[in-house]
């Protein structure tokens, strides 16, 4: 491998309150390739959403190295990270091309070129149409995939993605890992996606890290080799099955 | 035209129950023979608009002035004491709890302390209209600033936005829903407020009328002084609603 767009090492965070304290992510070390979709899997406290955090620079890390960026893809953590959320966090007084624009304006980025890439990326995203709607006009897949198109606005070399398909119902959640995939081949970025869905993280993932809970670490890491572009048809292969009776190994459920 | 047709049926219920109001006091009053002092007949009521010497159109013009004053006042000050507040967490955590104390204090009990120290006129009875309604609209603002996803917070972080863009892209507009709600409130109260200062100590005003015919038993212009002291409490929540309509999206309005 050349070098890595992220290299974590040993990466270990402690939550401490007064008395008492919390490790919610260790022994995590891992490499990711530019135009990766990792995915990140565990049951709830395993410290998936700490290690984004971590990643977004939104908490410092206790003992461990993190790096992102190399010398080939340069990173600036100020506008090199676009976030998707659990909820699509769409404000509700702007219209949805005014809710993508938000980190261009923030970055104080050339209004009408924002303007105009906006409008692309709707187009990615499907949502063509919905450009002069509000939040409340769309259903929750169509206001999540706005939420990506946001995330995409300031043209951001990683993408973290907290779960953003887990408050959907199950069809559209199917479809909307299509869409994404097909959102990623096209946009050709780094993608994080922490996930619970064992099924999902394996469909997704060019690379899948798998983290347990009490106490929170890493257990595996491998590469997903299915082929791109993934089909629905590709979940009843052998191979992944195999894949995602690793995980349910690990995980203790098998 | 189906919403079209839908809106006008509404309209013309809500109408046509306040003409039946109407109707049946007229009708109360008109078959039971009610004395013109215990409640005067509708039309009686309008007729009282006749008396000169009630000067309708000045006490109007006072009544509206100290509720549109202390309404406007309550505003400016509630909303700027709660920007303060999300400014300086100190000073919420210092002057909130003192704002709920002096709040406990009816209002209504201050109007002879106000008299001694202001003494009559227009401006004690803004104050009055002011510090009824002053409280509700510091607390639904301090609530909406509050009101702020973590995740939206985080995702301007990453961007490393400021605390000033947080405010004005995403804090602001967001407290627009709740600042509306407590203004609806305080346009209620202030009517109250204006009201409870004329009869406390005024020389003029809609209220200070009031407590002038009742000595002279004229119920008509009693009841007339009630219709517009509602009227003018209607007009300034209207006026609120429509700047709602302005600046808030349908789907955020709160009750």
């Amino acid at each position: 491998m050349a070098e890595p767009f992220i290299h974590l090492a040993g990466v270990r965070k402690v939550y401490r309150a007064r008395r008492s304290e919390f490790l919610a992510v260790s022994e995590v070390t891992f490499d990711v390739a530019a135009g990766e979709l990792v995915a990140l899997v565990g049951p709830s406290g395993c410290g998936k959403t700490t290690l984004l955090k971590i990643l977004a620079g939104l908490h410092p890390h206790d003992a461990g190295e993190v790096r992102i960026g190399s010398a080939a893809q340069p990173f600036d953590p100020s506008r090199d990270i676009g976030m998707v959320f659990q909820q699509p966090l769409l404000l509700k007084w702007r219209r949805v091309l005014d809710n993508v624009l938000l980190p261009a304006e923030i970055l104080g980025l050339p209004v009408a070129a924002s303007r105009e890439r906006a409008r692309d990326l709707l187009a990615l995203v499907g949502l063509r149409d919905a450009e002069a709607k509000y939040p409340y006009e769309l259903s929750g897949g169509m206001q999540q995939r706005a939420a990506i198109a946001r995330a995409l606005i300031h043209d951001p070399k990683l993408i973290l993605m907290d779960e953003p398909f887990g408050a959907l119902d199950a069809l559209t959640r199917e479809k909307m890992n299509l869409e994404l995939l097909r959102i990623w081949q096209q946009a050709r970025k780094t993608i994080v996606f922490v996930t619970h869905g064992i099924s999902e993280a394996v469909f997704l993932g060019t690379r899948v890290v798998v983290l347990t809970a009490g106490p929170a670490r890493m257990a595996d890491n491998f590469l997903v080799e299915l082929p791109h572009p993934r089909t629905l048809d590709m979940k009843t292969h052998e191979r992944f099955g195999e894949y995602t009776r690793r995980i349910y190994r690990l995980l203790g459920l098998e | 035209m189906g919403a079209n047709r839908e809106a006008l049926q509404r309209y013309s219920l809500a109408v046509l129950s306040h003409l039946a109001l109407v109707a049946a006091w007229h009708f109360f009053v008109v078959v039971g023979k009610v004395p013109k002092f215990v409640m005067p007949s509708p039309l009686e009521t309008l007729n009282a608009l006749l008396v000169p010497n009630y000067r309708w159109l000045e006490n109007i013009a006072v009544t509206g002035v100290e509720i549109f004053g202390g309404y406007v006042l309550a505003v400016v000050v509630g909303v700027g004491i709660a920007l303060l507040f999300s400014w300086f967490r100190w000073l919420e955590l210092a002057i909130m709890p003192l704002l709920v104390s002096l709040n406990m204090i009816p209002k209504v009990a201050l109007g002879p302390l106000i008299i001694v120290w202001f003494k009559y006129g227009i401006g004690p009875n803004i104050m009055m209209a002011f510090a009824i309604c002053f409280f509700p609209i510091v607390l639904t603002t301090a609530r909406g600033l509050r009101e702020v996803e973590p995740d939206l917070l985080d995702l301007v972080r990453t961007l490393k936005g400021s605390r000033w863009q947080v405010f004005t892209k995403i804090q602001l507009p967001g407290a627009l829903p709740y600042i509306f709600s407590g203004m609806k409130v305080a346009a209620i109260l202030a009517v109250a407020g204006a009201i409870v200062g004329e009869f406390l100590g005024s020389d003029r005003g809609l209220g200070y009328l009031m407590l002038q015919v009742q000595v002279t038993l004229d119920t008509a212009a009693m009841f007339m002084a009630v219709i517009l002291i509602t009227l003018l409490g209607g007009i300034l929540y209207l006026m609120v609603l429509a700047l709602e309509r302005l600046f808030v999206v349908q789907d955020a309005r709160l009750g």
